[in-house]
């Protein structure tokens, strides 16, 4: 592994976004866009917006970063990308870590504006600091972009791609507590629920909506986070196959 | 002359079908060696094999004295794909630019003297998804001749480009290798039907014209063979 190439790795994916304005425009705007308009769809129930507004933070940056990633990387397989770029002195670790910079560094651009624009124009009240929901929304974006790093490889067509979406994220989504609380769950649907990642991620945020200081419990769910995005990095670089069929 | 590439026996087999059926070649160093065949009939599997980017049944590569695909060899060979694999939401000069630092040494001043050499100069600056086809498999070529490799594998790097433009690469590629004369590599369905310079392969199927010698030599290895079918 080289820093220098993980690193102009991270350039070149910086690079082709910046010439893709409207990919930009839209994962920076459209967070916005949304939280606005949950924000005037709760504005008379006093406390919901506090409550959902603060789980949107998380989840934008998890969803956007998950389909951005593994359309990114099914694009770096059927173009042959791939192919050629493990021919050359690049690690896998480069192409992974690379990748992983930059997306991360869009999506604290992105969760630094949602926030501001939740906290500031919104109002938001959380018990818990903004800094720390800030480190969660990151950490939740650099687990999307892992899952989407991992599942990218079983996707032939970026139709199958887009698809993973909804196989992979809503389920998540349903069962992580924001629908139904997990305690209001059959028991076996609760052991499914433990065993996501995004379970976490909410579970964190809803902690710092109820407590001021991190406690046990934030960290836990922390270092949960980053664990699944370690061990999906790490089934993302077993994908990457320097001899195929 | 020592060799730049060995092959041994390489058998490959993809989704149960022999794409390579025992090929034995060796291709020396400080030549332009050309490979040969009809569509179908193994020549890009055989590159990839040479790269290091293809599984393999049996038999084996040697590249540069190490086996195909050895890290110690990976920042000496570059490998041009017949479809051309660069980033088209880039333009020529990042692309060329972002190969050139995956090589150590090599520098952004090498990237633009490989983008003059390939004639897009004056298109540095443009997205690739703005290019014609034969514009972008030169930058292609571009990103592999960035970092000065002592193998260059090239698959169909000249097709779809003007025929000045392609006399004027062929030229480069023969100043790369040194000048040394060309050798050809014939091959059919995964077998190897002739070897040698062109003058060779002309005489071992007694006519001068080369696409008429590979008819000829193939049917009589058919004839050889016992086969029926007709080339």
């Amino acid at each position: 592994m080289s820093a220098r190439i993980t690193f102009s790795t991270t350039k070149r994916v910086l690079l082709q976004l910046r010439h893709d304005r409207r990919t930009v425009a839209m994962v920076l705007g459209v967070p916005l866009v949304l939280i606005t308009l949950v924000y005037y769809l709760f504005e008379n129930q006093f406390g919901i917006f506090d409550r959902l507004g603060l789980i949107m933070l998380g989840l934008f940056p998890f969803i956007i970063m998950f389909i951005i990633t593994s359309v990114a990387m099914l694009r770096e397989r059927t173009t042959g990308t791939l192919e050629r770029l493990l021919t050359t002195p690049l690690h896998k670790a480069d192409l992974l870590f690379g990748y992983g910079l930059a997306f991360a560094i869009v999506a604290s651009i992105q969760a630094l504006a949602s926030s501001a624009l939740a906290y500031l124009a919104l109002n938001l009240r959380t018990a818990g600091s903004f800094a720390l929901v800030l480190l969660i929304a990151v950490c939740d974006a650099v687990l999307g972009m892992a899952l989407g790093l991992f599942f990218s490889a079983f996707a032939r067509t970026e139709f199958q791609a887009v698809q993973f979406m909804p196989a992979i994220v809503m389920p998540q989504l349903l069962l992580c507590g924001l629908f139904v609380p997990r305690s209001g769950m059959a028991g076996w649907m609760q052991g499914v629920s433990d065993a996501m990642p995004l379970t976490y991620a909410v579970d964190a945020l809803q902690q710092l909506g109820s407590h001021t200081s991190a406690g046990v419990l934030v960290w836990r769910d922390l270092g949960i986070i980053a664990g699944s995005a370690v061990v999906a990095v790490a089934l993302a670089a077993a994908t990457l196959q320097r001899h195929t069929a | 002359m020592p060799s730049a590439v060995d092959i041994r026996d390489l058998v490959v087999v993809r989704s149960r079908q022999t794409v390579l059926a025992g090929v034995t070649a060796r291709i020396q160093a400080s030549m332009v060696t050309g490979l040969l065949g009809p569509s179908g009939s193994g020549k890009t599997t055989l590159l990839r094999a040479i790269v290091g980017a293809q599984q393999v049944r049996s038999g084996g590569v040697t590249v540069l004295g190490h086996p195909a695909g050895a890290p110690t060899t990976r920042h000496r060979i570059g490998y041009v794909t017949q479809a051309p694999s660069i980033y088209s939401d880039l333009t020529v000069r990042e692309n060329v630019r972002y190969f050139a630092s995956l090589f150590d040494g090599v520098r952004a001043e090498d990237a633009d003297a490989a983008v003059t050499r390939v004639g897009l100069a004056g298109l540095a600056d443009r997205l690739v998804s703005k290019l014609s086809g034969g514009q972008r498999s030169r930058v292609s070529l571009a990103c592999a001749l960035v970092s000065g490799p002592e193998l260059l594998v090239l698959d169909e790097p000249t097709v779809g480009q003007d025929p000045l433009l392609r006399e004027e690469l062929w030229q480069h590629f023969h100043d790369l290798a040194g000048g040394g004369c060309d050798r050809l590599i014939l091959i059919r369905q995964g077998v190897v039907v002739a070897e040698g310079t062109p003058d060779e392969v002309r005489e071992q199927a007694g006519t001068h014209d080369l696409s008429e010698a590979f008819v000829s030599l193939i049917r009589s290895q058919l004839a050889r063979l016992g086969h029926k079918e007709v080339a």
